[in-house]
């Protein structure tokens, strides 16, 4: 962990968000656990820490509501505040600006306070405190009011205007342009950040409980490189995890909303073990561009013999005559069309030798293709039978429900069905990936394994599948079945993604080199250079 | 809706002491659509040209910027052929103490003082970094063709 080290010690960094942020001696401890002693309420049952015992696949993580993020952040103001010894609106401000790293701002607190403080748009200038107060003479420069009795506002930098005008400008940042944690004075080119008393004053409590400390909780999780957002709609729940952006070559975190949305911590997107993010972001991109072409061109087309030019036959005839190249050959046989003699649009020579060398090539040139196809098409297939097997969870409860009925079975006695078609869409979701990462894998003994493992747990899963379409009267005396194949699944699983993770972890891997990996997607490009 | 004081207050001053090389007269029909002219600054590809722009102030300025936009053509790495701006008050940086005055005056800064590294009409911008004396060339023409005083 000396990266770690180098990135502490050093001032430049300050505000690098990529640097490591929770500094915790041990690193593997997140900022929420440390030395906290159980004060906040909630955390103990959300625990979610895999004991010492975690798989190879799995990793450590929280989930937080937005309460406890918030009771969280008080809980480090008021801590630090009093190491500081500023009042806690300034120290948020602070830690704002330190994006929530502690060590470090302290450090730097101590070392050159009046350039932090100038930088965070905390810097002194007169000794007028923040209070609403009536001023002689004054017009405000915003609205060009100057009643006698006008109220009037300024923060320490003593810009100075009316109550009403601050007023609206602080909401309209606040509900129009979403910010909170940065708002700056009205002033022009004044850098002085508005702090949580100054809105007391200012700003309707409404206003502040709702959108505001919303918006603040959101800037929190945002900045802090080991909190994220829960990306399932409508969740409210943030997720905490250590694993670094630099240790996604080796790991896979999966995280688990309480919502019950599994999902990547490191890029988001649904689960995708066993397959890293970098990879995943590849194949994607890959997918998204060519898979249809190429199925299209796959099934409709093949390669001039000659000059390899993609060609689709537009009419009846076998008679082909290359547009580029002008090289005639048939399109049945592959071979030169002149060694077909007079027996035209007839082709019946298959053994001749000039046919099968061509097609021989034809086979070679669209290896590629068909290697990626062959990927592509088992991915795709899982995602769509993932889809039809959502459905049929969906009338899984009617099952279920029928069941109790017609055999008598207690709603105990049932649940299997639950349970076998919770395996079958986490072992499709697997499933899935694992022909995304074989694509870029090499031809050696570890994928020879991999591939074993992926063969096993899909015959599981494809037994288990079928038995789950089988009418309800028959299901009572498949019960001990489904279980035994459920179970088997998930163990079959289990020993796949544990053996991928510990190569991966072990960077032993098996994977390509990058520049192998382009030259693949490059060759399986369906159209030519 | 009765013209806010402040958008008052401005036009009188705007009126009673001009800003040297800068023009910006309301409508009558409308007090919040201004026809402005800029003169170009002196040592500048722009010198000699007075520049057309219009400027408009939203229901809720001052709390947002005042909408502005050239109207003659002009070569220049920070207005795209729309006309429009890029510059920092006129969008992030913007404050409602700043004034249709500053405003303008800093439109004229900028004609003074390109920025390529901030571009918003690519082309342009190029053009400027990698041929300056030619761009700058371009823009004095540009600005004898179609700024030229009425």
């Amino acid at each position: 962990m000396d990266s770690d080290m180098n990135s502490i010690s050093s001032e430049d960094d300050f505000l690098d968000q990529d640097s490591d942020l929770s500094l915790e001696q041990g690193d593997a401890d997140s900022d929420f656990d440390g030395d906290e002693d159980g004060d906040m309420m909630g955390f103990e049952s959300q625990d979610k820490i895999m004991k010492p015992g975690r798989k190879a696949y799995e990793v450590e993580f929280k989930v937080y509501s937005p309460k406890d993020i918030q009771a969280y952040q008080s809980k480090q103001v008021t801590e630090v505040s009093s190491i500081l010894g500023q009042p806690p609106e300034a120290t948020a401000i602070l830690l704002r600006y330190a994006r929530w790293n502690k060590e470090r701002l302290i450090e730097s607190y101590m070392d050159k306070q009046e350039e932090v403080l100038e930088a965070a748009g905390l810097s002194e200038n007169e000794g007028n405190t923040s209070k609403i107060k009536k001023v002689k003479g004054f017009s405000c420069d915003i609205c060009c009011e100057d009643d006698e009795d006008l109220d009037t506002f300024a923060m320490k930098c003593g810009h100075r205007y009316c109550v009403d005008c601050y007023k609206h400008y602080l909401s309209q940042k606040i509900k129009d342009e979403g910010e909170a944690a940065r708002i700056k004075c009205p002033g022009d080119d004044c850098n002085r950040v508005v702090d949580s008393k100054s809105l007391d004053l200012l700003v309707s409590t409404d206003l502040q409980d709702s959108r505001y400390q919303e918006l603040l909780t959101r800037t929190y999780v945002d900045d802090k490189d080991n909190l994220k957002w829960c990306p399932a709609p409508n969740c409210v729940f943030a997720v905490d995890c250590s694993v670094k952006a630099r240790d996604l070559e080796r790991i896979v975190p999966t995280v688990h909303c309480n919502c019950g949305h599994g999902f990547c911590f490191g890029c988001t997107l649904n689960d995708h073990q066993p397959a890293p993010c970098s990879l995943v972001k590849r194949w994607l991109k890959k997918c998204e561009d060519d898979s249809e072409t190429a199925n299209w061109i796959s099934a409709n087309t093949k390669e001039c013999p000659r000059c390899n030019s993609t060609i689709e036959k537009n009419g009846g005839c076998n008679h082909m005559t290359c547009r580029k190249c002008r090289h005639e050959f048939c399109w049945m046989c592959m071979g030169v069309w002149s060694e077909h003699g007079t027996s035209w649009y007839n082709c019946n020579r298959f053994e001749e030798k000039s046919g099968s060398e061509a097609r021989d090539a034809q086979a070679k040139s669209r290896q590629s293709l068909e290697r990626y196809l062959h990927y592509y098409n088992r991915y795709a297939n899982h995602e769509q039978s993932a889809k039809l097997d959502r459905d049929i969870y969906q009338k899984t409860e009617r099952k279920m429900m029928s069941l109790q009925t017609t055999s008598g079975m207690s709603w105990i006695e049932v649940q299997f069905l639950e349970a076998a078609s919770k395996a079958l869409q986490e072992c499709r979701q697997t499933l899935k990936w694992t022909y995304a990462f074989a694509f870029y894998l090499a031809r050696n003994n570890q994928t020879m394994i991999f591939e074993d493992n992926q063969k096993d747990l899909e015959m599981a899963v494809e037994n288990l599948s079928e038995m789950f379409e089988k009418p309800v009267d028959a299901l009572s005396d498949l019960k001990v079945e489904m279980m035994d194949k459920t179970s088997y699944c998930t163990k079959r699983r289990v020993i796949l993604l544990t053996d991928t993770a510990e190569n991966l972890k072990a960077g032993k891997g098996n994977l390509l080199e990058a520049s192998e990996m382009l030259e693949l997607e490059r060759n399986s490009y369906p159209w030519d250079e | 809706m009765a013209l806010p004081k402040r958008i008052i207050k401005e036009t009188e001053r705007l009126m009673a002491e001009p800003v040297p090389g800068i023009s910006a007269v309301p409508h009558e029909e409308n007090l919040r659509y201004f026809d402005v002219t800029i003169d170009g600054p002196s040592s500048s590809p722009y010198e000699g040209g007075t520049f057309k722009l219009e400027l408009f102030l939203p229901d809720d300025y001052p709390m947002t910027p005042p909408k502005v936009r050239f109207l003659t053509k002009i070569y220049h790495p920070n207005i795209d052929r729309l006309g429009r701006i890029c510059l920092d008050v006129l969008k992030s940086n913007w404050s409602p103490a700043l004034q249709i005055r500053t405003i303008l005056l800093s439109i004229q800064a900028l004609l003074g003082a390109p920025n390529p590294d901030d571009p918003l009409a690519n082309d342009v911008a190029q053009r400027w970094k990698e041929d300056e004396k030619a761009a700058i060339q371009t823009a004095r023409e540009w600005t004898a063709e179609h700024a030229k005083k009425a």
